[in-house]
């Protein structure tokens, strides 16, 4: 009786949803219609018509809508990987400075991630970009025999160049970002009881080799699930490269939108690019974990 | 796999939250009659055509505009709420109805009009401008070819972006976009030096530059790239509301047209209607003909439109004028026995 119950809710509520469902996308489809906005994706293979400032692959302006979305998701892509190894290794390095012995380091960490978790990312992606790179006028920062270049037109490294505009977004998301990781990583140290700390000195570990075999495989548990929800939101925070005229995926739906007046298909398309790229970050980032749970049962 | 069908199903319930339940067919003019406001969608960022002073007020052609169509509309030019929206929002805002018209310095094409492209219909052109480029003085830049492999600051999401292209295109100039959001920031990027010119319709480099802090360091190039007839526009499947919107615009032309002026409109009233022989002027003003019923409005309209805003050539001479804060050459823009190019077709 009691599970028949039980059973017949659960069917109740799965119906209902899905009921809800359907009903709005009937609402969706017909309101679509009404107002001639009817969904098709033909248009994605007429020609874009205006050029991109970047971009990874051969791109003209003759090439088709379709392939100038590519270019843009090419180009996000590129700025969420390299901002999302940067602010792991500046996450790292702020979070043990925090938590370590040395009050110099540990205030000027703190002072560090209380500015910039206090303050909007827009903001600081302007801040960049408008005064750090562009501040910079007819004046060269940072000019060594041509290897290393910092001007208003980007950081160039013996002829590899970054445009100003991706390394004002780089620079912007990975110190962002850098600032949550490290906590992430300072409260996953501190999970780790203290007894362990006297336990490995006690065995005579040296500091370092017993944060590296003792406490840091503990505490990486509690750092993997924070750390995975700040590089999707590192990933999602990218699309305000719009602000600082970086060609990404959103800033390249935004022309297109306006040139076809596709606003639904366009969002379609970013809603899965992007839920496609979360799922992959989400899922590489369990695997993970999943390993090192095991490794930690068998050890 | 369960967490790919949960967002799936995530994905489809927001999609779907996005609809609303307005399957109202008649027209958009009677639900503006109804609220007894117009809802009008603006720019808010380009001195000259819409602009939110320090005093919260928007000025500007565009919005003179707005006070056109809500004077005729529900006889009171003050009962607007002003939209302001970017290049990329406006029409959507349309098709989806948050706003009823859009009077946002908005180029008329095929594309936009048409009900295989964006679905709009537009009202006649109320500014004729055409896409320029900016450079600073000290760069010696003087017309496209000197531009070649330079960086160019663009809007994104405008004609603009479409037209720069064309033309780099068509005389095989390479160069960079570097685009931004919005106008301010295509100025900042400019100031900033991180391109060597920025392009926008011409009204627009004026207006910008009448902001600098040395106007005249800068230079518009005299290549127009292109034509911008600038119009406001509605959606392209409410014929009613596009009738008003269309004869409220002709009538402020016309009125200038028969030198019907904010001061004299009044006495021009009387004057109709004591002296029955003037035939055209007594349509116009709604005394006979009944014109105002046939495209849903009160046969005084253009009394009440130019009794608040004046005709096309006061809107014009207070916003963009010589003594304005824009001044820009009315040039194209007089009326076409004054060598422009606005006319409008008879009252009858």
């Amino acid at each position: 009786m009691k599970i028949n119950q039980k059973l017949f809710f659960q069917l109740g509520i799965v119906i209902l949803f899905f009921g809800l469902i359907g009903i709005l996308i009937n609402n969706l489809t017909i309101n679509l219609i009404r107002t001639g906005l009817g969904i098709n994706f033909s248009w994605l293979f007429k020609p874009a018509s205006f050029a991109l400032a970047e971009h990874p692959l051969p791109y003209s302006s003759s090439d088709s809508y379709a392939w100038a979305l590519f270019i843009g998701w090419l180009n996000s892509l590129q700025v969420i990987v390299s901002s999302l190894l940067l602010a792991t290794f500046l996450g790292i390095l702020v979070g043990f400075a925090r938590t370590g012995k040395n009050s110099l380091l540990g205030i000027i960490s703190a002072g560090y991630i209380t500015i910039i978790r206090q303050t909007p990312l827009l903001l600081q992606l302007m801040f960049w970009y408008f005064v750090g790179f562009l501040g910079l006028k007819d004046n060269v920062l940072i000019h060594i025999k041509d290897i290393f270049i910092i001007s208003n037109q980007g950081i160039e490294l013996s002829g590899f160049k970054l445009s100003s505009e991706f390394s004002a977004l780089l620079l912007g998301l990975s110190i962002f970002t850098s600032a949550y990781i490290a906590e992430v990583i300072r409260g996953g140290i501190l999970s780790v009881p203290r007894g362990q700390w006297e336990a490995y000195r006690s065995l005579g570990l040296s500091e370092r080799k017993g944060l590296i075999s003792i406490i840091i495989p503990q505490a990486l548990p509690a750092i993997i699930p924070g750390l995975t929800s700040q590089y999707l939101n590192l990933a999602k925070n990218s699309t305000l490269a719009i602000a600082v005229g970086y060609s990404d995926i959103y800033a390249i739906n935004d022309t297109i939108i306006n040139q076809t007046g596709r606003a639904i298909e366009c969002f379609l398309i970013l809603l899965t690019s992007f839920l496609l790229l979360n799922l992959l970050i989400s899922n590489s980032m369990e695997i993970i974990n999943r390993i090192i749970i095991n490794s930690r049962k068998y050890n | 796999m369960r967490r790919l069908v949960s967002g799936i199903v995530g994905l489809a319930a927001l999609l779907a939250g996005c609809a609303t339940t307005n399957q109202d067919n008649s027209s958009r003019l009677n639900l503006i009659k109804n609220r007894n406001e117009l809802i009008c969608g603006v720019s808010g960022k380009i001195p000259g055509f819409s602009f939110l002073k320090s005093d919260g007020s928007y000025q500007g052609l565009d919005v003179d505009i707005c006070k056109a169509f809500a004077a005729a509309f529900i006889g009171d030019s003050e009962k607007i709420q002003y939209r302001p929206l970017t290049a990329a929002e406006r029409f959507t805002a349309i098709k989806t109805g948050e706003i009823d018209l859009l009077s946002r310095n908005t180029t008329f094409t095929l594309s936009r009009d048409s009900s295989g492209g964006n679905g709009l219909t537009f009202a006649p052109v109320v500014f004729h401008d055409g896409q320029g480029l900016m450079v600073k003085k000290e760069s010696k830049i003087s017309s496209l070819k000197d531009l070649a492999n330079k960086s160019i600051c663009v809007g994104s999401g405008t004609t603009t972006e479409q037209n720069i292209n064309d033309a780099f295109e068509s005389a095989s100039l390479p160069y960079t976009p570097i685009k931004y959001q919005d106008l301010n920031q295509v100025v900042a990027g400019y100031l900033q030096g991180r391109c060597s010119a920025m392009t926008s319709d011409r009204s627009q480099l004026a207006a910008a530059r009448s902001g600098f802090k040395n106007p005249k360091e800068h230079i518009i190039l005299d290549d127009v790239l292109s034509k911008e007839p600038l119009a406001p526009a509605s959606d392209g499947q409410d014929q009613k509301l596009a009738d008003a919107m269309r004869w409220v615009v002709f009538s402020l032309i016309s009125a200038e047209e028969q030198g019907i002026t904010k001061s004299n409109i009044y006495e021009k009233v009387e004057l109709a209607k004591n002296n029955t022989q003037l035939k055209p002027l007594r349509r116009f003003l709604g005394i006979d003909g009944g014109l105002g019923e046939k495209i849903g409005l009160s046969n005084d309209f253009v009394v009440k439109v130019i009794s608040s805003t004046g005709n096309y050539g006061e809107i014009y001479e207070r916003h963009l004028g010589k003594n304005s804060e824009v001044p820009i050459p009315r040039g194209q823009n007089e009326l076409y026995n004054k060598g422009g190019v606005h006319i409008s077709p008879p009252f009858n």
